[in-house]
């Protein structure tokens, strides 16, 4: 996985004055692109205020290598050695010399300043097309001291969807749960984190067993499992608050939550006398309505972003596949007809495909197909990886994957990875423990 | 590259299925398992003497095999005797399936187990049952034997 085939196209739009690089993300990048992302400038006085508040040494530079991260780990870009600027990063930012840039082969340049202003943070950068000599972006933001790492992000966003033309995946976070312990009695706990791994913070203590947390599209709200009392059943968390509450009051097992694209319904499956069937209830008014009915297993809903439709996986064919139906139960179709068994589907963002677990013969695989099953394309195999969840833009998959266990008992791991749609750049996510049931948050700002 | 990969993958795929279609024809006669059914007594437990707490399961299976039926003719045997003892059914799963399905796996095992104990008499208000799914596994190895040990449901005393 070394080489990133990802086709790099330069595109001069004579029409606008902007739009001079574009990078193709639907393709696998050979050439990432060649970009230098000088710090960010910063006066002595700001430095100062900046270093008493945050304890970093220059705040404009550790902002720049969250920018330069970013861009490295998305696949599509090559932040270049900053040893090699020739230029000081205050003049670069009022006017770059473009030769010097060029010398290091830089296709594109991004510059900037922060500066401390009435005890907040205020950003400023821009975006430089290297080989036209122009600016292609220029924004101004300011925020209190503590955001900035998100500044990073959001600098990162705003590249991102200049050059790619797609929104930025950034400014985002991550749950997941966090997994300490042997296998046979592992201790498991919400966490939550930034899309680059940095603020990990643990919601739960361990004390109980939870599973799948998932986001609310529209806000900082999660829906999980917890085996609270040894009676597992769907909660609602909300991260800003901590406030915990149980989803209704089922007599049998709630499992399987995820919310409706306008994160006013959960969808789940509710088990009981040997049955898993899907329904969704309405937060508001607490009204459950029964989606499917079929003496089968069907659970691992998720709802089409245009919430019209519900993918989800039933062995009512006498193995685990994956279905589609209107979100009022009706029109049930299984889709996938491939060899193997199939789970775990998830509707993307952008509505077009499903992203999927499959089991064939001994080994796991994720992958995408389009929404009637056909087309369907397996991004990576492994001995156990399941569960992904979409980045906000539909163009990266997290999920997890858990190593093999030897004949002593040792060897097991559960860490998360994430894939692109083209099924390159595959990379380990990093977390301080092990990790697995990643979900990826929309974007924090819009 | 990619091509390489593919096909080098491919070909350890074929290496892999060979290697467990062997493993499967040899550990009928190790006595262990029955197809893929654990028969062992390694990791069983006794509610009381002759009745063993657990029975075992076929992959995606949920089917009561004989030797199950047995073990909670049994255990019916016993609750009948002890009339003030409830119980919780546990169900649980191997860990080579997706978690959300292998919950509802759990809980379909372990119903099986409550209908059978039912139709011995026993009230189902004595039994409540709880799914694991593959989130306690009794023997942590990645290996055929040990799913099969995995794959169980088994009577705990609940007072």
């Amino acid at each position: 996985m070394k080489n990133f085939l990802i086709t790099l196209i330069i595109i001069l739009i004579p029409v606008k004055s902007f739009g001079l690089i574009e990078v193709d993300i639907t393709r696998g990048n050979l050439n990432p692109l060649p970009i230098a992302v000088s710090p960010l400038s910063i006066d002595e006085e700001s430095r100062k205020n900046f270093q008493n508040i945050l304890k970093k040494k220059n705040i404009g530079s550790e902002i720049s290598s969250i920018v330069e991260n970013n861009l490295k780990v998305s696949g599509l870009f090559n932040p270049l050695n900053k040893d090699a600027f020739l230029q000081e990063p205050d003049i670069a930012n009022l006017k770059p010399r473009f030769e010097d840039w060029n010398l290091i082969k830089a296709q594109a340049l991004i510059t900037g300043k922060v500066s401390y202003v009435e005890e907040k943070l205020r950003v400023e950068f821009r975006l430089w097309d290297v080989l036209a000599g122009k600016e292609m972006m220029a924004l101004a933001f300011t925020t209190v001291p503590n955001n900035w790492r998100r500044v990073g992000h959001i600098i990162t966003d705003k590249v991102y969807e200049r050059l790619t033309g797609e929104r930025g995946y950034f400014d985002t976070r991550i749950i997941y749960v966090a997994e300490e312990g042997p296998k046979t009695q592992r201790v498991k706990k919400l966490a939550i984190m930034d899309q680059d791994g940095a603020n990990n913070k643990f919601l739960t203590l361990g004390n109980e067993l939870v599973l799948t947390p998932r986001f609310n599209p529209t806000s900082q709200m999660v829906t999980y499992l917890s085996y609270f009392r040894n009676l597992p059943r769907v909660y609602l968390l909300d991260i800003e608050t901590g406030t915990q509450e149980v989803v209704g009051d089922f007599p049998g097992m709630t499992f399987a939550p995820r919310f409706s694209p306008d994160g006013k319904k959960i969808i789940m499956s509710f088990a009981k006398d040997g049955n898993s069937e899907i329904y969704t209830m309405d937060l508001e008014n607490r009204i459950v309505e029964k989606i499917t009915n079929h003496p089968s297993i069907d659970t691992s809903p998720s709802y089409s972003p245009d919430g019209k439709f519900i993918s989800f996986n039933s062995d009512r064919s006498g193995y685990q596949q994956i279905y589609v139906m209107k979100s009022d139960g009706s029109n049930v179709k299984r889709i996938s007809f491939g060899k193997g068994i199939y789970g775990t589907p998830v509707w993307s963002p952008r509505g077009d495909l499903i992203a999927f677990t499959k089991l064939h013969k001994g080994k796991f695989y994720i992958g995408v197909m389009r929404t009637d099953g056909s087309g369907e394309r397996l991004l990576t195999e492994n001995f156990y990886q399941e569960a992904p969840s979409w980045s906000p833009n539909g163009r990266v998959l997290i999920f997890y994957r858990e190593t093999k266990t030897d004949s002593k008992g040792k060897g097991f791991s559960a860490k998360l990875w994430s894939i692109d749609l083209t099924g390159y750049n595959e990379r380990q996510v990093p977390t301080p423990t092990d990790g697995s049931d990643p979900s990826w948050s929309s974007l924090l700002s819009n | 590259m990619k091509l390489s990969k593919i096909l080098k993958n491919g070909f350890l795929i074929v290496v892999a299925c060979l290697a467990l279609s062997a493993c499967a024809t040899s550990k009928k006669s190790t006595g262990q398992m029955q197809g893929d059914v654990y028969t062992g007594t390694d990791t069983v437990e006794y509610l009381a003497s002759g009745v063993p707490d657990r029975v075992f399961f076929a992959t995606n299976e949920s089917v009561l095999t004989t030797a199950s039926r047995e073990t909670l003719r049994k255990q019916a045997a016993w609750l009948r005797k002890n009339s003030k003892i409830t119980i919780v059914l546990e169900g649980h799963a191997d860990e080579r399936g997706t978690r959300e399905y292998n919950l509802a796996l759990g809980e379909r095992r372990a119903n099986a187990a409550k209908d059978y104990l039912m139709t011995y008499g026993i009230s189902s208000d004595r039994i409540s049952v709880l799914s694991y799914g593959k989130e306690r596994p009794v023997d942590s190895g990645s290996n055929p034997l040990a799913w099969s040990k995995n794959r169980r449901s088994v009577t705990v005393k609940a007072n």
